[in-house]
């Protein structure tokens, strides 16, 4: 299997990464590098075989329903790219 | 008395004595790093002022308290992917460069309230993708054993800070070996908790299913006392396990007579530095030789754990990393609309590492190629915890080499992403069956540098890889050679 740059721009914008010219050239050949050293998964014969699930069986645990959380506005908003008043700003996401 | 040289637990037995206070030994670190900084970079952000206000606190609550906390007055180091209220938090990304957390991590309140002084923010991997540092996005950081070598990844700014006294102990993340493998590399100790032992809550996620939480120390009764300050039950992490915790540090000096210890056969095979392959093996001699049983044991899938590593762990990222957008925090890129808004901020803000491992995680998770990857890797994932379920049958914990190679060359491993991932080799598949795991220091190679071993214990079962280490480490010297700096 080899990997194409028309491949690698289709993964780039469902992972929402714009691509230089010289990085898709170097991802494709590096990821398909990668892929083949993986590719030896497929030595292994895994029908009948559960997907790994938990690392320790665990239970749901329940809690009361309760806030707990402190209103931290200004601190949560101090981090913002853009800002007006008690809001983020964002670019218009609707024509 | 060089004050920064002191382990934690000698220095804390001097700070309760009163032989020092904790603002001469927050002073002596603070030295310590302006004398070796320039050569070494551990740090991407020091708090020399907040420090100081935290020792003196500290000197006050030890004149007022008999029983002070565990880690009263000691000046710690932690890695900047850890959130820590209002200190920069970067991960070592420009996406995050500005990012000042509104509140701290569990591992870290839990040092804040054990008394510790806190040093300031180490390097690492950005996002703690990498084995060596070089994937930080602001400067790489040096091995003090040999500063044109690496100190190993991704915590290898805290280990590299342990090894050259700028703090006392350091706290650091271990997703594929990111504790183990510096810890090696710079010649201290360093644990992996099991999966779930230490709250996650305020750690930056890569992948949040093998992500931990651990200590890098000068010893192994450090480690111990870093380990029982830092773990437990957190309702503010789903996965953090409730089992009691012991304390590891009164339990350290145990019989390990009729101990079974095993010994991976897969793991001495091609690839390996002929040097610490004997390293590894003259430390089973001797621990054979103070009663320890030892037996050759095999993990079959040991050759695919890179592959289902890098496909899992990936995979994991992608969608983790999925909320750097530039909308709430960090990096946003100007831009014509929305869309343009997310492509160009992440692309501007993401390092070359990190892209490649979204787009290998995205790759695995997309439609057409879930099956063969994703879900493949799944299934031997379930084969890897197999193998050491099956081995436990057999032997209390196993003993590998920590790592292939000492630490290599600054550049020799960037251009070729897959000889990177083989450096961890003997620690992802821990990982991927959540066991706990430490590493500490087995022996020096011709070029004087550190040799470490991994001890691999059972699910929740710290108490007998720390208990074969310090029996191990008390009866030999190689964790009192300090590097020349």
């Amino acid at each position: 299997m080899r990997l194409t740059g028309k491949e690698i721009q289709q993964i780039a914008m469902l992972a929402r990464l714009r691509l230089t010219a010289e990085e898709e050239a170097r991802l494709t050949e590096q990821l398909d590098h990668i892929l083949q050293y993986m590719g030896k998964l497929n030595q292994l014969d895994t029908s009948g075989i559960e997907p790994f699930g938990y690392i320790v069986e665990t239970i749901n645990p329940m809690r009361e329903d309760r806030v707990t959380n402190q209103a931290k506005a200004e601190a949560l908003l101090a981090n913002a790219p853009a800002k007006e008043n008690t809001f983020f700003q964002v670019p218009k996401i609707i024509e | 008395m060089n004050l920064a040289a002191l382990t934690l637990h000698e220095a804390r037995q001097k700070l309760r004595k009163r032989q020092i206070s904790a603002q001469e030994l927050t002073q002596a670190v603070f030295q310590r790093i302006s004398d070796t900084e320039k050569s070494i970079h551990s740090y991407i952000t020091l708090c020399p002022d907040t420090a100081l206000e935290e020792a003196k606190r500290a000197d006050t609550l030890l004149k007022a308290e008999t029983n002070p906390p565990t880690l009263l007055g000691i000046p710690i180091a932690v890695k900047d992917n850890f959130l820590t209220a209002g200190i920069r938090t970067t991960c070592a990304s420009k996406i995050l460069h500005n990012f000042i957390p509104p509140y701290d991590s569990t591992a870290v309140e839990k040092l804040r309230a054990a008394g510790a002084v806190i040093t300031g923010k180490t390097n690492l991997d950005e996002f703690a993708m990498g084995s060596s540092v070089e994937n930080s996005a602001f400067f790489s950081t040096r091995n003090p054993w040999d500063t044109s070598r690496v100190p190993g990844g991704s915590s290898g700014g805290s280990a590299a800070a342990v090894a050259a006294d700028q703090c006392i102990a350091a706290l650091g993340t271990d997703t594929g070996g990111s504790i183990r493998q510096p810890a090696a590399f710079c010649g201290i100790v360093g644990l992996k908790p099991t999966y779930g032992r230490v709250s996650r809550y305020g750690i930056v996620a890569f992948a949040s299913s093998m992500d931990q939480v651990g200590p890098l120390a000068k010893d192994v009764t450090d480690c111990a006392l870093m380990l029982e300050t830092i773990a437990g039950l957190d309702h503010a992490d789903s996965t953090s396990a409730n089992q009691p915790v012991p304390q590891y540090s009164a339990s350290l000096s145990r019989d390990i007579e009729g101990m079974r210890l095993g010994i991976p056969k897969e793991y001495f095979v091609s690839g390996i530095q002929p040097e610490v392959e004997q390293a590894v093996r003259n430390a089973v001699h001797h621990l054979e030789k103070n009663g320890v049983v030892i037996e050759e044991i095999s993990l079959p899938h040991a050759e695919y754990a890179v592959a289902v590593y890098y496909i899992v762990a990936t995979a994991e990222a992608s969608s983790n990393l999925a909320r750097y957008d530039g909308m709430r925090y960090g990096h946003r890129a100007h831009a014509r609309d929305l869309t343009e808004t997310y492509l160009l901020s992440r692309a501007e803000g993401f390092g070359p590492e990190v892209k490649r491992r979204i787009m290998l995680g995205t790759y695995g998770l997309s439609a057409g190629y879930y099956d063969a990857y994703y879900l493949k890797a799944q299934k031997v994932r379930t084969l890897i915890k197999k193998d050491f379920d099956d081995a436990f049958k057999t032997c209390d914990a196993i003993l590998t080499p920590t790592a292939p190679t000492t630490a290599f060359k600054i550049g020799e491993k960037t251009e070729d992403p897959l000889q990177m991932y083989l450096s961890d080799i003997y620690t992802i598949s821990v990982n991927l069956a959540g066991l706990p795991a430490l590493s500490l220091p087995c022996g020096f190679d011709s070029d004087g540098l550190p040799i470490g071993m991994q001890i691999v214990g059972q699910h929740f079962d710290e108490s007998t890889i720390l208990g074969i280490a310090y029996a191990y480490e008390q009866s030999t010297e190689w964790h009192k050679r300090k590097p020349r700096l």
